[in-house]
């Protein structure tokens, strides 16, 4: 193999499509025929459909048809891929999630559809649905999650009366616990809301269902993360079709950030009646009611206690968490606040006690899923902010308190890796070193004279850290399995060689802008010694792929490409075979380099084109062996791969209006081998973006009636440009031990570790002017920083 | 994409404009306050009537000690104009606050203060600067000054067939002027916007945008600094906003903290 491509930042392929307007996502796509379909949905966030009148709406010329629940009362709902039981064995509570909402039951959150019209064009649907008459009775309503369980709450399904989906312990038993903190010489304790945000993608979901009754055959393009999966949930779950009769694309997709991993009603409805109707259906959501209807992340509210001894070593950490699942459980939904959230509680911490408590619970909001990082944010927000805090109430330097309990560095080789208290067991670490290197980088000491100059004034400098473990590279299916995944989290691939030596690779990995047509060819092309320009990446259609499982949880490279590797190998393998035949000498004295095999110590060599063709056209071809040269792997990886990292965060707060400006977000990541890094540091730059979001912009706001009161970018605040500093990024190189590439994945770290640190950075600057708030609840804005100063 | 059909005239003349806006239309400036109502269906007027290529709506000039700006000057004209900048720094200071490059390059002050968003920038601009609001409707062409234009949330003393032409503005030697904006972090519309004028003799004006339901000049807050006294509370006798960004407890914090701002920047 040569290193040519691997660890170069070469421009994304891609790019030039996307940048000159020229990506080909769904809504781009017109079929002959295709009907355009609009919803009806509910305005409230809990309300009985009392009566439908169709007959105006129905009326209007160019309107096709007009589906209500009554029409689909046999059609089954989307389902939930993951089960989670209570602790005492029931089974988690899966309600029906209907496409719509029959007459006579609820709607259970604003924008829950009761009605769809399909009519000729996107005007007509938009102009008829305003004439279908619903008659409405409003209900009270229940969007936090800790109203969800007070006594007299509202009920979110009348047969699930305490609202709860399921209860989860997790960890040390909590007796055990107990006894540790018991032992405690200082308890830091925080309750805190980890806030409901919108993912955003800049592509909102769109999907074409179309039927095309000459050979029986479905396709549904949509703007998905996971072509297979959906295919997979559709035709199993929801509609019952056979799963060859189905072929799911997905074209470019403009973003995720997770919200598109889901089965969601509009994909399977826009099939269903492209049946019915014998024409194709799109849909396209609008921004409106992508805030309505993706759904959304986090929503947490917490209770943590850390205790420490009195040396400031961690004894125990102790946890009460009520999760919102929304109004239905959505695919992954369970898996976030339980084996993606719990399971990271040890951070990167020997803390020798663990027990979390989590109550996971039904309002009348939309969904909540995976959103970029999906769990360890959350675990990393907890563990961060505690960390801040105890130094901050112990009078201890909180990089000093990180460094005194910091799990010692382990390269899963010669050491063996690490084995936490809440289950899983980390691959290599070396958490000093990227603190060490972020302490660098701020020049610490300098920056702690700065800040008690600026406290003397009106604009008063706070510093926050935040060092973080995940877990990526989602996995393996043994493992997911016996956490209660319903799925495989394996990856496939395909390597076709063509005769004249170009390369096709099929991935199921699913890019959704993380730039996969670069840094897996980079891979490719790497591996056999070729030019990049010889190899092209095909992925996002389940008629040309192997079942695959899609894109999230930063699992492409590591699982993806390892699968693609594996196909690879087999290929040389092969080639080899051919090569030696050719150049009649043994295998063994062959050398594959520079995209030729050599004899050992001579000049006599065969071209990887070469081989490629005498596989195709096998006129001088070893006896007994098949023509062609193209090979299918699924890689299932041995655990998790653990990227850990060091933000830091420095911020300056308008004593006189609470505004806080954030000067400086240092991110030292380690993801570990690098195949791009320009890549690579795009993905840390976006995530720290989002990151940065959630502490101080983002966030959802409900009211009383449970109507989101800022579903626009007028009033939903999204990070923009000016609002951020250059980030300062520097890397460590811990190499994943248990794949090929030894690669651990980028593609969350940014979100995962930025959200504390900005947020302990404001705390800190109060501090540092003698105010002592525990929290300020996220985002940070002006109006409550000044509150917790005035 | 608008989702319903409508009508779309262009005007090229004021004459014509207020004709066609007479038959029932709604004048479409830069519109990117009207557009996107639009597209939500929050407004849907059956014709628009585009004023954005009037040649009589161009142009920054001086009419003796006034500084007269065409009604469908863009935001990004005023706010690079050499002559607004020499005669009325106060313009030019507020108008790069407005929104972001896009919308400064096609949104026009007409518009702007024809739409009268409590929260947009002209308003307190046009306040604290004495301006006059020109406008011509089917009755002919009328002045009216600042303090009267505004006349509560979303609504002025324009008439349905009237078309702002130009904003006249009196512009004295040795003044000192400043506008200070706190911006709502999403829509970036002022949270707090506080214009002040302060003329050569130290007399001021003061106005504030985002502050309450109506933009308003603070005439108790005035009083008191043109005697001698501090300014004293922000906003009394208003109608105060309250929204997801700030309270009103919190409004009026603001409002003081960036009254103290300007009259520090204009001392």
């Amino acid at each position: 193999m040569s290193n040519k491509f691997i660890g170069q930042s070469i421009k994304r392929r891609e790019d030039k499509r996307f940048i000159t307007g020229k990506g080909r996502y769904t809504d781009d796509i017109v079929l002959p025929g295709m009907l355009h379909a609009h919803f009806v949905r509910s305005p409230y966030a809990h309300a009985r459909v009392s009566s439908i009148d169709l007959d105006e709406a129905k009326a209007m010329p160019g309107v096709i048809a007009i589906y209500t629940g009554d029409d689909l009362a046999d059609v089954n709902g989307v389902p939930c891929g993951w089960q989670v039981n209570f602790r005492d064995g029931e089974a988690m509570r899966e309600p029906k999630h209907p496409m719509l909402i029959p007459t006579g039951s609820t709607a259970k959150h604003v924008g829950d559809a009761v009605a769809v019209v399909i009519a000729e064009t996107k005007d007509i649907a938009i102009d008829a649905a305003e004439l279908v008459m619903v008659e409405w009775e409003e209900l009270p309503a229940v969007a936090a999650p800790a109203d969800a369980l007070l006594p007299d709450a509202p009920k979110v399904h009348e047969q699930f009366p305490d609202n709860k989906a399921f209860d989860w312990t997790f960890g040390n038993p909590i007796e055990e616990v107990d006894a540790a903190m018991e032992k405690a010489a200082h308890i830091t304790e925080l309750e805190f809301v980890n806030q409901r945000v919108v993912p955003n993608a800049m592509e909102p979901r769109a999907y074409i269902g179309s039927y095309d009754e000459t050979f029986d055959k479905y396709t549904l393009y949509t703007s998905t993360q996971n072509p297979h999966l959906i295919r997979l949930l559709m035709c199993a779950f929801v509609l019952g079709i056979p799963e060859h009769k189905v072929r799911v694309v997905g074209p470019d997709v403009g973003g995720g950030f997770g919200s598109k991993i889901y089965h969601y009603t509009e994909e399977a409805l826009v099939t269903w009646s492209s049946k019915q109707l014998g024409q194709p259906v799109k849909w396209t959501s609008d921004r409106s009611e992508a805030f309505l209807t993706d759904a959304h992340g986090r929503d947490h509210a917490t209770k943590a206690e850390m205790g420490f001894d009195a040396d400031g070593n961690i004894l125990g950490l102790r946890i009460k968490t009520v999760a919102n699942m929304g109004a239905y459980l959505s695919t992954f939904a369970p898996a976030v606040p339980t084996y993606l959230h719990g399971t990271l509680l040890q951070g990167l911490y020997t803390t020798p006690k663990i027990n979390i408590d989590m109550t996971c619970v039904f309002t009348h909001t939309v969904a909540v899923d995976a959103y970029r990082g999906a769990g360890r944010p959350e675990a990393t927000y907890l563990l961060e902010r505690l960390m801040d805090l105890a130094a901050l109430e112990m009078g201890r330097d909180p990089a000093e308190l990180r460094f005194q309990n910091f799990i010692p560095p382990f390269d899963g080789v010669e050491q063996p890796g690490y084995q936490t208290q809440v289950a899983l067991q980390y691959d290599s670490g070396n958490y000093e070193a990227v603190l060490k290197r972020g302490l660098e980088m701020l020049a610490y000491d300098d920056f702690r004279k700065e800040q008690a100059e600026a406290a003397k004034t009106n604009k008063i400098l706070g510093v926050g850290f935040s060092t973080y473990v995940e877990a990526c590279g989602i996995a393996p299916s043994a493992v997911v399995g016996s956490l209660g995944a319903r799925a495989g989290l394996f990856e496939s691939a395909q390597v076709r060689v063509q005769p004249t030596g170009k390369v096709s690779v099929f991935t199921g990995s699913h890019s959704h802008g993380q730039g996969h047509e670069t840094t897996f060819v980079q891979v490719v092309a790497d591996k056999l010694g070729i030019p990049m320009d010889d190899v092209d990446l095909v992925h996002g259609d389940s008629d040309t792929i192997a079942f695959g499982m899609g894109t999230y949880g930063s699992r492409s490279l590591a699982v993806g490409g390892s699968a693609i590797v594996k196909s690879i190998d087999k290929i040389l393998e092969k080639g080899g075979k051919i090569a030696a035949h050719k150049l009649e000498c043994a295998e063994g004295d062959l050398e594959y380099a520079e995209g030729k095999w050599t004899v050992k110590g001579t000049d006599k060599s065969i071209s990887f084109g070469d081989v490629a063709l005498t596989a195709y056209v096998p006129h001088i071809y070893p006896a007994g062996l098949e023509p062609g040269l193209d090979f299918s792997s699924f890689y299932d990886p041995a655990n998790f791969t653990y990227p850990f990292g060091c933000h830091i965060a420095v911020v300056e707060v308008d004593k006189e209006t609470g505004k806080v400006t954030l000067k400086r977000m240092i991110a030292v990541d380690d993801v570990g081998n690098v195949i791009n890094p320009m890549i690579v540091d795009g993905q840390i730059h976006g995530g720290l973006a989002q990151g940065i979001g959630q502490a101080l912009f983002e966030g959802t706001i409900y009211d009383e009636n449970g109507q989101l009161t800022n579903g626009s970018y007028m009033d939903y605040c999204m990070p923009r440009a000016d609002d951020l500093p250059m980030f300062e990024t520097d890397r460590q190189v811990t190499p994943c031990p248990h794949n090929p590439l030894g690669v651990k994945g980028a593609g969350e770290a940014g979100a995962i570790g930025s959200t504390p640190a900005v947020v302990n950075a404001v705390i800190d600057a109060l501090w540092s002017a003698g105010h002592k708030p525990k929290d300020i609840l996220m985002p940070l804005t002006s109006e409550r920083v000044w509150q917790a100063m005035n | 994409m608008i989702t319903y059909p409508f009508d779309y005239k262009r005007a090229s003349s004021i004459a014509e404009a207020v004709s066609m806006l007479a038959g029932g239309g709604k004048a479409l400036s830069g519109g990117h306050s009207l557009i996107p109502s639009m597209k939500l269906r929050l407004n849907m007027p059956d014709t628009l009537v585009d004023v954005g290529r009037i040649p009589e709506l161009k142009g920054i000039s001086m009419d003796g000690d006034e500084l007269v700006i065409g009604g469908g000057s863009t935001h990004a004209e005023i706010a690079d104009s050499q002559l607004v900048k020499e005669k009325l720094s106060l313009f030019a200071e507020g108008a790069a606050h407005i929104g972001d490059p896009a919308v400064r390059n096609r949104g026009t002050i007409g518009g702007s203060l024809a739409h009268a968003d409590p929260s947009a920038d002209w308003p307190a601009l046009v306040l604290a600067a004495n301006a006059t609001i020109v406008v011509t409707g089917s009755n002919g062409e009328r002045s009216i000054p600042a303090t009267d234009f505004f006349t509560g949330l979303f609504s002025t003393a324009l008439h349905e067939d009237e078309l702002i032409t130009q904003v006249r503005v009196p512009v004295s030697a040795g003044s000192k002027s400043t506008y200070q904006k706190f911006a709502q972090p999403a829509s970036r519309y002022a949270l707090v916007g506080c214009a002040i004028v302060k003329q050569a003799d130290g007399q001021v004006s003061v106005a504030f945008s985002g502050v309450s339901d109506t933009p308003f000049r603070d005439t108790d807050v005035e009083g008191n600094l043109n005697s001698g006294q501090e300014p004293g509370p922000v906003g009394r006798g208003q109608s105060i906003m309250s929204d997801n960004f700030a309270s009103e407890k919190y409004r009026v914090h603001l409002a003081s903290v960036y009254l103290q701002r300007a009259l520090e920047a204009v001392a």
